[in-house]
């Protein structure tokens, strides 16, 4: 009976996020398909033809495919979260589901469901535009799905914590900016952190885009800059710590209730 | 059927962390199928109490049941039973209100096909079936209070909490809006209500409870309550003020203006001698009226009184 209830709450936050997504889909769903269209067009096309093959038989525009699809996961799956909850706590509608019976963890698993939701919507249009440019191949499909659908959680869950924390809009806006973008700029996405040198080498393996962005290049082309099992295990360390603290700061209410 | 009291609140307290002592052990219980006041000028901490009772608020201390649920152990449970109706309003104002309302039947568990039932039951009774599908922005303010009432039917609760549900709103909606709780409250749903429109908590309410300052300075019955106001004022409009008034004995009487005049007196005090006075002296009444109601002149005292006794 209650699980029944829960299940029915969890369906309530996945659809009305997913009518969001839809309802404002030049702001969800437009730009990534034109900003990444710019970055397969210049960098792929343009710049990457000068560039040559990353390695045999991997040209560059077929190396930055999987980073920028990735690039694309972290920041609709972060903006999305972190934008519509923080929307809810400003508009004090959040105070709907703060006064329901739902337990906390469904509260916090349906706004991580409607945020991989919208990752995988862009997901997939990024991966309809890169083909307009390289034929796309998937080798090993289970890595790609699963750090796919991994890191969309992660960074998910890393926006409802900024979301519980911000106070004005430019909270929100702050950590895209100044930790998000530099984060996947230098995780790997335009070139392989194994060409770089020492010390910047291991400070790059101290980025967990390094390992997200690698994964996932492994389930496409099956070529990695670091160890599989050690990217599973940062990504499935980071959604756990995350979950945690999310599940904490909604039970205490930190940000929601007085 | 639980036998268990609507709502029992216990040595309830509340500091906020600026150190603000808005509770300081509230007591009070509400009886199923009550109209139940709760009344306070701002600040007294009314808000506070009823964000606990909706777990909004965090309590510092003390405990509170809803049909015997706990809200701090059974916090699930307690809430299934609770319909809220905020003071600000709280929905999401590019939602449409059949969305909104099916919506917040899906947070308490209540499936689809029954939510949108609900859903038009509540949007039709008061009156805003006709706007189910436009944005909930574009609604005048009664009714987006009106929306907020339907919202909190959703769940058919069995506690219905309304904090100053009318705020704002004109007569002619307070009234089809009250119109409609009196009919879910002779339905059996307990109502508790808080309000600064005190003819209707008169009107309305069986029980009474009034707050100032964070604690519960009157708990009774409206009946035994107003039967403690032992002084009435009434407004006099005259035709012409004498130069000096007359002596009436047990009546206190004042010129407010050319034309007006007040008479403060007993409730066991006669009319009949002050109008005989005033006909003595060729002073024409033209009409008459009570200068406050009974209630808000008892709010009054009681307020004042309390803070006559803070002050000392």
């Amino acid at each position: 009976m209650q699980t029944q209830a829960n299940l029915v709450a969890l369906g309530t936050i996945v659809r009305r996020e997913i009518a969001r997504i839809l309802r404002i889909w030049g702001q969800t769903l437009l730009p990534p398909a034109i900003t990444m269209t710019l970055y397969f067009f210049i960098f792929g096309n343009m710049i990457g033809s000068r560039i040559g093959e990353m390695q045999p038989g991997i040209s560059y525009i077929d190396f930055i495919v999987p980073g920028l699809i990735m690039m694309s996961v972290i920041q609709n799956a972060y903006g999305n979260i972190s934008s519509s909850f923080f929307g809810s706590k400003f508009g004090r509608y959040v105070e709907e589901m703060l006064v329901s019976p739902m337990p906390s963890w469904v509260i916090l698993a349906g706004y991580v469901t409607g945020a991989v939701v919208r990752g995988l919507m862009v997901g997939a249009i990024v991966l309809a535009v890169a083909m307009f440019f390289t034929p796309i191949r998937i080798h090993h499909f289970a890595v790609t799905l699963t750090t796919f659908l991994l890191t969309a959680v992660v960074f998910a869950l890393a926006g409802f914590v900024n979301a519980v924390y911000a106070k004005k809009f430019d909270d929100i806006a702050i950590v895209p900016t100044f930790i998000l973008t530099p984060l996947t700029y230098l995780g790997g996405v335009f070139y392989p952190v194994s060409h770089l040198s020492e010390p910047w080498h291991s400070i790059s393996l101290a980025n967990p885009i390094v390992y997200m962005v690698n994964a996932f290049r492994y389930g496409l082309l099956g070529i990695s800059d670091v160890n599989l099992y050690a990217a599973y295990g940062v990504m499935l360390l980071a959604a756990a710590v995350l979950a945690g603290f999310g599940l904490y700061l909604l039970k205490r209410g930190v940000g929601l209730r007085a | 059927m639980s036998t268990a009291p609507a709502l029992e609140v216990r040595d309830l307290t509340k500091t906020y962390a600026n150190g603000v002592h808005a509770l300081k052990g509230v007591s009070l219980t509400v009886e199923p199928g009550d109209f139940f006041a709760l009344l306070g000028p701002n600040g007294a901490g009314k808000s506070t109490l009823i964000g606990i009772l909706s777990s909004l608020v965090n309590a510092s201390g003390g405990e509170a049941r809803v049909f015997g649920r706990s809200i701090h152990t059974d916090r699930g449970g307690a809430m299934q039973l609770i319909g809220l109706v905020p003071q600000e309003l709280n929905f999401n104002q590019f939602e449409n209100p059949f969305d909104i309302c099916v919506n917040q039947a899906g947070f308490y568990g209540i499936p689809r096909r029954i939510a949108c039932e609900r859903a038009e039951k509540y949007l039709r009774q008061l009156s805003l079936w006709e706007k189910k599908a436009v944005a909930s922005r574009t609604l005048s303010g009664g009714m987006k209070r009106r929306l907020m009432i339907a919202r909190a039917m959703m769940n058919e609760p069995r506690l219905l909490i309304l904090d100053e549900p009318t705020a704002g709103v004109d007569i002619e909606i307070r009234r089809s809006m009250w119109k409609f709780v009196t009919e879910i409250n002779r339905a059996g749903t307990t109502v508790i209500l808080t309000t600064h429109y005190l003819e209707e908590a008169e009107q309305l309410c069986r029980n009474i409870a009034i707050i100032d300052k964070g604690s519960i300075i009157e708990n009774t019955s409206m009946k035994r309550l107003l039967a403690k106001l032992d002084v009435e004022t009434f407004v006099l409009d005259v035709a012409q003020m004498p130069a000096d008034l007359p002596e009436v004995d047990g009546v206190k009487l004042a010129a407010v203006d050319a034309h007006t005049l007040e008479a403060e007196m007993s409730r066991t005090h006669d009319l009949n001698s002050l109008f005989a006075a005033l006909s003595a002296r060729g002073i024409v009444v033209t009409s008459m009226r009570n200068k406050a109601n009974r209630l808000e002149e008892l709010f009054v005292r009681l307020v004042e009184g309390n803070n006559g006794q803070a002050a000392a």
